[in-house]
């Protein structure tokens, strides 16, 4: 699905200027000590639009946020609600004056039911009892005016999938009679069918006249969904436009402010793959099963599917977290049995994470720690020697940071990111997993690893790259692996529209389940998917979204 | 033929692994039957009975101690926070109970209300300690604790006051074989479970132990969530340090040597209360001082070495928390997509 085709025509009268705005900003502006990171920014949100906030990683989108959530105060400028001037003290003033926010990190209890979450500190009373039949009947209305079925309030928040997690922060939002809801990155770990749900929600909540503050990286959601854009860069405002006035590459350009015709490196046809550097014959444990395929020196093979599908588990498996109890796994041409990463690393295997900083990152640790973690653990005799080549890789990934010492909490996304793939590249991998590599990192930090994984397949490393990004998947992959219900659905050649990718994942014009090669002309229309249509396929099995 | 088949189908396509899985409280109470069983079983093969009403009192005396402290140490651990003054909680109030009822009946309703007061007073400094000067809850209750071990030990070589023996009833009165102290354990145990379940403090006590953040922007006053969270406890360990002197029928500064405090974070932890807090139960807390009791009572009539008796309790506490531990792998496991020769169904 092209950015260009967006779901629906948007109304024309949503984003203009006939509706009054809820929210008026004017000339915010803040510093932190002594650095101005936002200056002079308007910004008009009106009922019932979807307001797209986007820019790269420090443009000062997430400060922004934080001012209308009531995190932060503006030193310069004026926050209007309805037309009247306000100040958010703190973010609870900003939630009952009808301003919501969804954070990244999710504002939940996983240990206690939905309807507690929701109505956390303002639990309805009887007789000073909490009234719990009430708060479950409210919530349980709740869950049905916005035609989430699937919820029910009695269910801990700790056993929902992400995507539930977060519709019940909105779910939340909406209870404090939200008028705006701003979404910080709502989709960053959500899969694409997944995607779909919150698009519906987001369709529901406009239509009951909240406005959406929609902050993504994802260029394609902001086309499919939003109204307005408005795009920061290094803290000014840049510029305010109706979606339709704009095209993904004028809107590209105006983010990073420079031309990005190959926002993909082009691979280079002088590199052949080679021999078989991993390979799985029929590996399978609890979470996946039967699954079989090879990746060669050199190439680049993708492996896509909808959150959940096993994606992550095959890289868990192969790297002995999670091992296989069927099948074989084969490095380099020889069977092996890792049954823990630390023999994964000596089989000249390397795993880069889903989730940088619960498992790629010692935070409070300084960068050059962090890039000598895996050496010092595995090959401790040869660590201060290896490490010698780490600021030579830092800077080929074009890290920025003050110095090496510098914590790498303190670092952005992108920089963080750049730290873990020094710390697998210089263990001079074999085969490198990346596991959702370019999850929550500006555009600029994804160039760099896109070129990064081509260097790796021009020097013969075999790459297995999983990601949710069907854009990046079908730019950078040799040959995509598609993922479903924990079996390969499929394989595809490189230069697979992103369409089929999509009807491989979600099942849609190929039920049998079996590894087939799949028509690539079988599935052309975004309406034919799934998500798209509310129509229940009976033959589908168990959905993904329960 | 045609009608078995129509049945058949939609059960195959259920998912028949979905059993409902025990509460950590139901397994601490399966746990306690089964301990009971086994070592009603032992002491009769040595010619004993373990529910003779001398042994049933002693384990219900051991339990209405231990049970005070525990209930109270639940709402700190619930919190995420911890409390290790109480033993020397439990010693002051003891002497200061009785040195306030100075043998005088008249005056055993101002003893109560100083020695509770002296204690809710300690669980403020705790709180505010914790909380205004932000000082880790181990370290903080601990300063606390020496301070007030430092105080006893210079003031109160030996027993101190006297306890009118209209108030030392508490200690001895008993309902066929149960002492009232265990009643009133059971009483403040049940009010303990109406405060977390069904009101807003409670609910608050699990937001501030699950994610202080999440809770504070939802608008609640954490802080005093915490600090009220150490008053209860300490309150409770006051309970207690009455119980001491009425049985004792005087005041002992002594009795922290008793080794309350960890008794009573084990016997919480023993309940299925998360030690990082957000999850747990008082119900379970008192499961979890029941199967010390009768592990204690057990010990005691079998006659085990005391040093020894030490390493069993030990490993059984470890041994639970394995448990618990494995259990909180486990929801991910029973989402298994594919077992040995069986396909499931998808999950998220």
């Amino acid at each position: 699905m092209t950015a260009t085709s967006t779901r629906e025509p948007v109304p024309p009268t949503a984003g203009d200027g006939d509706a009054r705005p809820i929210l008026r900003l004017r000339g915010i502006g803040k510093e932190f000590f002594g650095n101005s990171v936002l200056r002079g920014i308007d910004l008009d949100v009106r009922p019932g639009e979807v307001h797209a906030l986007v820019g790269e990683n420090g443009a000062g989108k997430s400060t922004l946020m934080k001012i209308i959530a009531g995190v932060h105060r503006p030193d310069a400028g004026t926050i209007e609600l309805d037309g009247e001037t306000t100040t958010f003290g703190t973010p609870l003033a900003a939630q009952h004056a009808g301003v919501s926010t969804v954070f990244q990190e999710f504002n939940l209890l996983p240990e206690r039911s939905v309807a507690e979450n929701v109505y956390l500190g303002r639990e309805p009373r009887r007789a000073g009892i909490v009234d719990r039949r009430r708060m479950h009947a409210d919530t349980t209305a709740l869950l049905a005016d916005l035609g989430l079925t699937s919820l029910t309030s009695w269910t801990r928040v700790g056993s929902l999938s992400v995507a539930q997690q977060q519709i019940v922060e909105i779910v939340k939002a909406v209870s404090y009679d939200a008028r705006i809801i701003s979404m910080d990155e709502p989709t960053a770990a959500l899969a694409d069918q997944e995607v779909e749900l919150l698009y519906e929600l987001v369709h529901r909540l406009k239509e009951r006249g909240v406005a959406i503050l929609y902050v993504s990286h994802r260029l394609k959601e902001i086309f499919d969904l939003c109204d307005t854009i408005t795009v920061l860069k290094d803290g000014n405002h840049v510029l305010t436009t109706p979606t339709a006035d704009i095209d993904p590459d004028g809107l590209v350009r105006t983010m990073v402010g420079r031309e990005f015709a190959g926002y993909f490196p082009d691979k280079d046809p002088s590199i052949v793959p080679g021999d078989v550097r991993l390979a799985l014959e029929g590996a399978g444990n609890t979470q996946v099963d039967d699954v079989s395929f090879e990746v060669r020196a050199g190439e680049i093979v993708a492996l896509a599917g909808l959150q959940g599908s096993g994606r992550t588990e095959i890289a868990h498996g192969i790297f002995g977290i999670a091992g296989f109890s069927r099948g074989r796994v084969l490095v380099g041409g020889r069977e092996v049995a890792v049954r823990s990463p630390r023999q994964a690393v000596r089989e000249g295997l390397a795993l880069v994470t889903e989730d940088r900083k619960a498992e790629g990152l010692a935070l409070g640790q300084s960068i050059l720690a962090n890039a000598r973690l895996v050496l010092d653990a595995v090959v401790p005799g040869q660590a201060d020697r290896r490490a010698r080549r780490i600021p030579g890789i830092l800077s080929s990934l074009e890290l920025v940071a003050s110095s090496q010492e510098a914590e790498v909490q303190y670092l952005s996304g992108g920089n963080q990111q750049k730290v873990v793939l020094a710390k697998w590249l210089v263990t001079d991998p074999q085969v490198i997993v990346l596991d959702e590599p370019t999850r929550g990192i500006d555009v600029g930090a994804k160039r760099a690893v896109y070129d990064l994984m081509r260097e790796l397949t021009a020097s013969g490393v075999a790459v297995l790259f999983i990601s949710s990004e069907l854009p990046e998947v079908v730019a950078m992959a040799d040959r995509i692996l598609v993922m479903r219900d924990g079996r390969l659905a499929g394989e595809l050649p490189a230069g697979s529209d992103e369409e089929t990718v999509m009807a491989l994942a979600t099942g849609a014009g190929d039920d049998t389940g079996e590894h087939v090669r799949v028509d690539l002309g079988a599935v052309t229309h975004a309406a034919d998917l799934p998500g798209a249509d509310p129509a229940p396929h009976e033959h589908d099995g168990p959905k993904e979204d329960r | 033929m045609s009608t078995a088949v129509a049945t058949a189908a939609p059960t195959g396509r259920r998912t028949p692994t979905r059993r409902r899985r025990l509460g950590s409280t139901e397994i601490v109470y399966l746990a306690l039957v089964g301990i009971l069983v086994v070592a009603g079983v032992l002491v009769a093969v040595g010619g004993g009975n373990l529910f003779s009403t001398a042994n049933t009192a002693y384990m219900f005396t051991q339990t209405s101690l231990l049970g005070f402290v525990a209930i109270g140490q639940t709402f700190a651990i619930l919190c995420r926070s911890l409390d290790l003054s109480v033993g020397y909680v439990v010693a002051l109030a003891s002497i200061v109970g009785a040195t306030t009822m100075a043998g005088d009946p008249s005056r055993v309703w101002l003893g109560v209300v100083a020695a509770l007061g002296v204690a809710a007073a300690v669980g403020l400094v705790n709180g505010l300690v914790i909380t205004k000067l932000r000082v880790n809850a181990f370290i903080a209750t601990l300063g606390v604790g020496l301070v007030i071990k430092g105080y006893l030990d210079t003031q109160f070589k030996g027993p101190a006051g006297d306890v009118p023996s209209s108030f030392q009833m508490f200690g001895y009165t008993r309902v066929g074989p149960v002492p009232v102290s265990t009643i009133v354990m059971l009483l403040v145990a049940a009010a303990g479970v109406v405060l977390l379940a069904r009101t807003r403090t409670g609910y608050h006590m699990f937001a501030v132990g699950g994610n202080t953040d999440v809770a504070r922007l939802s608008g609640i006053r954490t802080d005093r969530t915490l600090i009220l969270a150490h008053v209860l406890c300490s309150v409770c360990a006051g309970v207690a340090g009455l119980l001491i002197a009425a049985r004792f029928g005087t005041g002992n500064a002594l009795v922290y040597s008793y080794g309350l405090d960890l008794d009573s974070i084990a016997a919480v932890v023993l309940g299925g209360t998360l030690l990082m807090g957000g999850r747990g139960s008082v119900v379970g807390t008192v499961g979890g001082v029941l199967i010390l009791a009768v592990l204690d009572t057990v010990f005691n009539v079998l006659d085990v070495d005391p040093f020894f008796k030490d390493v069993l309790r030990g490993v059984v506490i470890i041994a639970a928390v394995a448990l618990y531990a494995r259990r909180q792998i486990d929801p991910a496991s029973s989402r298994a997509r594919f077992r040995p020769t069986r396909t499931g169904g998808a999950s998220a």
